[in-house]
């Protein structure tokens, strides 16, 4: 048997996996994502990556951009490198596809912050 | 000279949401931003899992926050950034706010009601003991997020994080990201201080190790940080001799507690509460003096934002209803017992329109399986079970008191049994 935390929602229930011949039992869950991600953790675990994108205006240098799913772990790492030869070079806005279809796992990567805003503000 | 009814200082996720309910509410509504831009810490917190309450998905902050800014700038809510209070006054009935910005230069202002949703500060180095030079390389974590989020700086290369709150929970895993190495997460007390999926998503998922009952007793370094002392505490978190271990790193990374601003509400005398370092609020999140509301992280701090929100929401819709019209108050006081850290409000306007109380409250150890029940009048008014209370997890419960024919000599207490 195997312990994990689950890292759906800030409740971060304590989970039981077994692994029984071809089934996986899961307790202590709160919710049936508890199940799903215990489920994923023992066949393919899978992340959300959050992180910046470099940009051509000096005054907000950054933007903010996350996968709009979970990709497998094995890709974090890749997908950082990725993530930090982008540069934008125009006012994204929040939702706007930065990079369409990462390692084609069918997630992309958006932008989290509205440019023309932080633009406006900060001038 | 501008009137309001509702002037809102601080324009982070509490003083959007308390806008726009003033707005709502039909209060003609200000807020106030020293920064440049609305969205307060959220701006710089970019990682996900924000507003799975309130909106049910899984938020950045950014992505939180714009949601809210964009709901503010479509309503009549007047903003003003970059903009700097200097004194409040009370005369009579009303407020009168003295701004200064580079728009209008000095400006006063009147308001019937004002919200403070100035959040909260974190506590520096110089709130933690620690000996040895001071060179440069240490942050707070915030300072470091907001160093790599915002203008997309690497601090250091290796680097050590004392205490284990949320933000360097969050930022343990960010800076491992950006390709530098955390050495470990060191925290004196011997149970984190953060949510038990940043522990398992921020420093399991990369192998970087927690280390309870320890922290660090000095820094070495001229200019540069270049290793920290590391040693294990006793039970009183006193550093036990013989047990330093010196780690070489160029970074240090404070996560040792939020603490709420209050520099507004001590200048007009408002009285804090030492549990919460924020102000006694009733019911209606209206602090001792008449006519102000504290909400978010200035009033107590939270862990999540949706609540953050939520109580934005019940200060600036008592406010504009305050800024309407108001009766006397009749408060009695709701005290927690000794087993928890603290509960918000901390007293109960028994005069006051709105009978569903929202309270929070956080228990000061980790227990299994308790009962909180409300007290009053030896009569048990309201009960429910818990597999688990933790610190770090805050806990919202809700009552009605509209049948319970409180009294003005009354209290209600607050109490945990296994
Ligand atoms: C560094 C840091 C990182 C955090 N990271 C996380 C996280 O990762 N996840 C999480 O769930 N929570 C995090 N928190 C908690 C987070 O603060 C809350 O979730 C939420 O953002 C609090 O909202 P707020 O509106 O009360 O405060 P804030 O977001 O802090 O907003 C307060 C606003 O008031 C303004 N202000 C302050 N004083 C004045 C004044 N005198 N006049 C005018 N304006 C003023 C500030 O500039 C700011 O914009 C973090 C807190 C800090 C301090």
């Amino acid at each position: 048997m195997k312990t994990l935390v689950c890292i759906g929602c800030p409740n971060g229930c304590e989970l039981s996996v077994e692994e029984k011949a071809n089934d996986i039992l899961v307790s202590g869950n709160m919710c049936p994502k508890g199940k799903e991600f215990a489920i994923n953790e023992i066949k393919n675990p899978v992340r959300s990556v959050t992180s910046t994108v470099k940009t051509v205006y000096e005054e907000v240098p950054r933007l903010s951009v996350r996968t709009n799913g979970e990709i497998p772990i094995k890709y974090v790492f890749p997908l950082m490198k990725l993530i930090n030869t982008v540069e934008v070079d125009h006012p994204a806005k929040r939702g706007e596809v930065i990079l369409k279809d990462v390692f084609h796992t069918g997630v992309d990567v958006i932008a989290t912050s509205d440019m023309n805003y932080m633009l406006r503000g900060v001038k | 000279m501008d009137n309001y009814d509702v002037v809102v200082l601080g324009g982070g996720p509490a003083g959007l949401a308390a806008a726009l309910a003033s707005n709502e509410c039909g209060g003609k509504t200000l807020i106030i931003e020293r920064e440049k831009l609305l969205g307060g810490i959220l701006k710089q917190c970019i990682h996900d899992g924000f507003g799975l309450i309130r909106f049910k998905e899984k938020l950045s902050g950014p992505e939180y926050s714009g949601r809210y800014i964009d709901m503010v700038l479509e309503k009549d809510i007047d903003v003003e950034t970059s903009t700097f209070v200097t004194e409040i006054k009370k005369q009579g009935e009303e407020f009168l706010i003295t701004i200064v910005n580079s728009k209008y230069g000095v400006k006063k202002i009147k308001a019937k009601a004002i919200v403070l949703a100035n959040g909260c500060r974190e506590r520096t180095w110089r709130q933690v003991f620690i000996q040895g030079t001071r060179p440069a390389g240490i942050y707070t974590a915030g300072t470091a997020q907001y160093f790599v989020n915002m203008m997309g700086y690497l601090p250091f290369k290796k680097c050590v994080v004392l205490g284990s709150g949320d933000i360097g929970l969050i930022m343990a895993r960010r800076l491992t990201l950006e390709g530098c190495t955390v050495e470990g997460v060191y925290e004196a007390k011997s149970t984190p201080s953060g949510l038990s999926r940043n522990i398992a998503q921020c420093l399991d998922d990369f192998s970087i190790p927690l280390h309870l009952s320890h922290t660090v007793t000095r820094v070495f370094g001229d200019d540069r940080l270049n290793a920290v002392e590391i040693s294990k505490v006793d039970e009183k978190m006193i550093p036990i001799p013989g047990t330093e271990k010196i780690v070489e790193c160029d970074g240090l990374v404070l996560s040792v507690g939020l603490i709420p601003e209050n520099e507004i509400a001590e200048s007009l005398n408002i009285k804090i509460d030492r549990k919460t370092k924020g102000p006694f609020v009733d019911q209606n999140l209206m602090t001792g003096l008449e006519g102000v509301f504290s909400c978010g992280n200035a009033l107590h701090v939270n862990d999540l934002v949706d609540y953050v929100s939520e109580s934005g929401e019940i200060a600036g819709e008592n406010a504009a209803k305050y800024a309407k019209e108001h009766k006397d108050r009749k408060l009695i006081r709701m005290n927690a017992d000794s087993k928890f850290l603290y509960a918000v409000p901390q007293y109960i306007d028994i005069n006051s329109l709105n009978q569903k109380v929202i309270a929070y409250f956080r228990s000061r150890d980790i227990r299994d399986k308790m009962t909180v029940k409300l007290l009053y009048d030896g009569q048990v008014i309201f009960s429910r079970k818990y597999n688990k209370l933790k610190p770090p997890e805050m806990e919202r419960i809700t009552f009605d008191i509209s049948k319970l024919n409180l009294k003005d000599n009354g209290e209600i207490n607050i109490v945990m049994e296994g």
